[in-house]
């Protein structure tokens, strides 16, 4: 039976990574995800996981050992962070393409210019399109739960997708939080041996990665986004599987007292928490709110989403990076896209908010719902809070 | 071929009957799409000759990619991947990795099987250059294959670090002001050689029985080697096709590529130089790269030459390996 501890919430994800026995982890220091694989090294050193542990010299060779690794059908796993994950992305849409499995931890932080070191969701969503599975951790125990599952997610033969799964840099990774760890005959019963569809191996042998001409590159991408859009049925079966087992629920978007909402919030990440407690005091107050939790970034979950917007007036859409120039933030553009051909759809506005670490407290997200109900905003997407 | 070599009276006779000793065996097929008298594709098929089955290649993106990999064909009998441009020493540093890992776990065959990554010049001492430094730091167990035609010559013949002093490349063309290429070649094998990789060697396909020894050797060192191949690509060269193998041998008979290795320290040239180097002239004239050079510039090169060869007789005449100097210690 797992136990209830407090720990570090990235050093809780490299145990619960560890737990996967990973063959293979290649990492390169960027904050502040650093502490998951400093105590993956540590684990490693201790004798208590069987891997072999490449300090690698950058991000771009981190991703790359990855995927060399896994294409012998090793286990791997890594992690990065803002500036790291930019550096990897050359590579990122190749491992998709290559079925490779790899398994990746991000601790969200803002990309440079000004350099910063504070969370924020811009690193991940340059890497939106790259063709990965893409989940949303809004506390330590789902960080914990999710890296598990990923790899069950990953490697099966009806997906075999790399997997993000994506934790607030500090908010998260830096904080210590009661967990419930599973132990290693629990997550062995949950997770089987990795059985890869193809391998380099002089028994068997492949060529892996090889040129595609017109006639084949547009199929190749089609049958990526055919993976990726699949992809979403095994995940819920995993999560009824992880429910049925440990008890916990995933949902790819979790409603938060929606029932008889007329307005509700959007958030991904760590910012759900701080807006649960924003929803119970307007409830208070006598305003109906409620809160949607977007957990599954990729493969967007739009018949959920569908749902979950039911009876609800007024969706205030948060994104935690911007793109510039463009119709407003990811989140936003994504949800108001989905929600297009609906036919009683929601007024929908959208704030960008925290912004390289810039704290949004209670009293904002408050705010926001007063401010998104009246549609005092600044159309169609506002800096919320932001000078200039 | 190592034991032939072992009998002095059989070694007069051995450049005749060695070849009769390679496998027939072909692990990087015909019927791929490389230019007429390439160097780098007789090169790795050469390579994988010598290599033998129990090997995983990683190929950098680059002319081979490309021509041996348009799908749905495949050149290659040998496990093989390629991920991108400047990753090959990184994706071949992950595969030996996995093959290690999966071996000691008991889910692969219990039998070693050689992680080998290939690259350009590009690929290598320029953009894979980063990647190429922390694999042979790792001490990963690999082997590490430039094959080095002075150029970037699948996008079209720029200049790269391997570009030779004065070359024409279409990035650094030879125009009335600047006559090609700027700066002499990076001397990668010796920077390989100060990141104290056990085995590093020079090559050309030109001396292919030599070539495909330094392969074997470099493939039983259980750590990283390396081996810088010069290959002709007429393409880029302005050669005639014919003179692919000519070319490799003239780059070893004028001194400007002389074949060499580097064990454990020790320098030691594996093809005798004739004692009076052939002028780089010879080498130069055949070559549309070079056409655009003068008397002078070619005596600028000449100077380099004999400098460059100097310097490594120094190194063959005086070097030890650490064996050696560890013995002297304990003496």
């Amino acid at each position: 039976m797992g136990k209830r501890i407090g720990m570090e919430i990235a050093l809780a994800a490299a145990e619960a990574a560890a737990l996967c026995r990973p063959d293979v982890i290649a990492a390169y220091p960027i904050t502040p995800n650093t502490h998951i694989p400093e105590h993956l090294s540590d684990i490693v050193a201790e004798g208590r996981l069987d891997a072999e542990f490449i300090c690698v010299e950058s991000e771009h060779s981190a991703i790359s050992a990855c995927c060399g690794a896994s294409g012998t059908g090793a286990r791997t796993f890594t992690a990065t962070s803002s500036q790291g994950l930019l550096y990897m992305q050359e590579v990122l849409p190749i491992v998709s393409a290559m079925r490779l499995p790899v398994i990746m931890a991000i601790g969200n932080r803002a990309i440079s210019g000004p350099i910063n070191i504070w969370n924020d969701h811009s690193d991940i969503m340059y890497q939106r399109d790259t063709g990965w599975v893409s989940l949303f951790a809004a506390n330590g125990q789902e960080t914990v739960d999710m890296v598990i599952q990923v790899f069950k997610i990953g490697e099966h033969r009806d997906v075999m997708l790399p997997v993000n799964i994506n934790l607030d840099g500090f908010q998260l990774t830096h904080v210590v939080e009661p967990i419930i760890m599973p132990d290693q005959e629990e997550v062995d019963r949950f997770l089987p041996a990795y059985v890869p569809y193809a391998a380099l191996h002089p028994d068997n042998i492949v060529s892996m990665g090889t040129l595609g001409m017109p006639e084949i590159y547009a199929e190749a991408q089609k049958s990526k986004n055919v993976a990726l859009v699949n992809s979403k049925k095994v995940i819920l079966e995993v999560w009824k599987e992880w429910e049925k087992q440990f008890g916990r629920k995933y949902e790819p978007i979790q409603s938060y007292r929606t029932e008889d909402a007329d307005i509700a919030l959007v958030t991904m990440g760590s910012m759900g928490e701080t807006a649960e407690i924003a929803v119970d005091e307007l409830r208070k107050q006598g305003v109906k709110a409620g809160l949607l939790k977007i957990k599954l970034w990729r493969p967007f979950p739009f018949d959920d989403l569908k749902k979950a917007v039911k009876g609800i007036r007024v969706l205030a859409v948060t994104d935690r990076a911007v793109s510039f120039g463009g119709p407003g933030g990811p989140v936003f553009s994504e949800i108001r896209s989905a929600l297009y051909d609906v036919p009683k759809r929601p007024k929908i506005v959208n704030f960008i908010i925290g912004l390289g670490g810039r704290d949004i407290q209670v009293e904002n997200f408050m705010d926001m719902v007063r401010r998104a109900t009246k549609g005092k905003l600044s159309e169609p997407y506002e800096f919320y809070g932001v000078r200039g | 071929m190592n034991t032939a070599t072992n009998n002095p009276k059989s070694v007069e006779s051995f450049e005749l009957y060695a070849p009769k000793l390679v496998s027939k065996e072909e692990f990087f097929v015909g019927g791929h799409r490389a230019c007429q008298g390439c160097g780098e594709s007789l090169a790795i098929r050469l390579m994988c000759k010598a290599l033998g089955k129990d090997t995983v290649i990683t190929n950098a993106t680059g002319c081979m990619e490309v021509i041996s990999s348009l799908y749905p064909t495949t050149a290659w009998r040998l496990p093989w991947i390629h991920v991108a441009f400047p990753n090959a020493a990184a994706v071949g540093s992950g595969v030996e990795a996995g093959l290690k890992a999966l071996r000691r776990k008991g889910k692969i065959a219990d039998r070693r099987v050689k992680s080998v990554a290939i690259g350009g010049d590009g690929g290598t001492m320029d953009i894979g250059f980063q990647a190429l430094s922390g694999a042979m730091e790792r001490c990963h167990d690999m082997l590490y294959v430039c094959f080095d035609n002075e150029a970037y010559m699948n996008t079209g013949i720029q200049r790269s670090s391997g570009t030779p002093f004065l070359a024409s490349t279409t990035t650094a063309p030879a125009g009335k002001k600047i006559p090609g290429n700027q700066v002499w070649k990076k001397n990668l094998p010796e920077i390989m050689v100060a990141h104290n990789v056990a085995y590093v060697a020079t090559a050309t396909p030109s001396y292919p029985i030599d070539f495909m020894n330094k392969v074997k050797k470099a493939r039983q060192v259980k750590g990283p080697s390396y081996i810088h191949c010069l290959v002709t690509c007429p393409t880029g060269w302005r050669t005639p096709s014919e003179t692919c193998i000519k070319l490799g041998r003239l780059a070893l008979e004028t001194g400007i590529f002389p074949l060499y290795e580097v064990e454990d320290g020790k320098y030691r040239l594996t093809v005798e130089v004739p004692e009076k180097r052939r002028p780089v002239q010879d080498y130069l004239k055949g070559q549309g790269r070079f056409r655009h050079l003068t008397p002078d510039q070619i005596q600028v090169i000449q100077e380099r030459v004999d400098i460059e060869w100097e310097t490594l007789m120094i190194k063959v005449n005086c070097s030890k390996s650490k064996e050696e100097l560890r013995a002297q210690r304990t003496r």
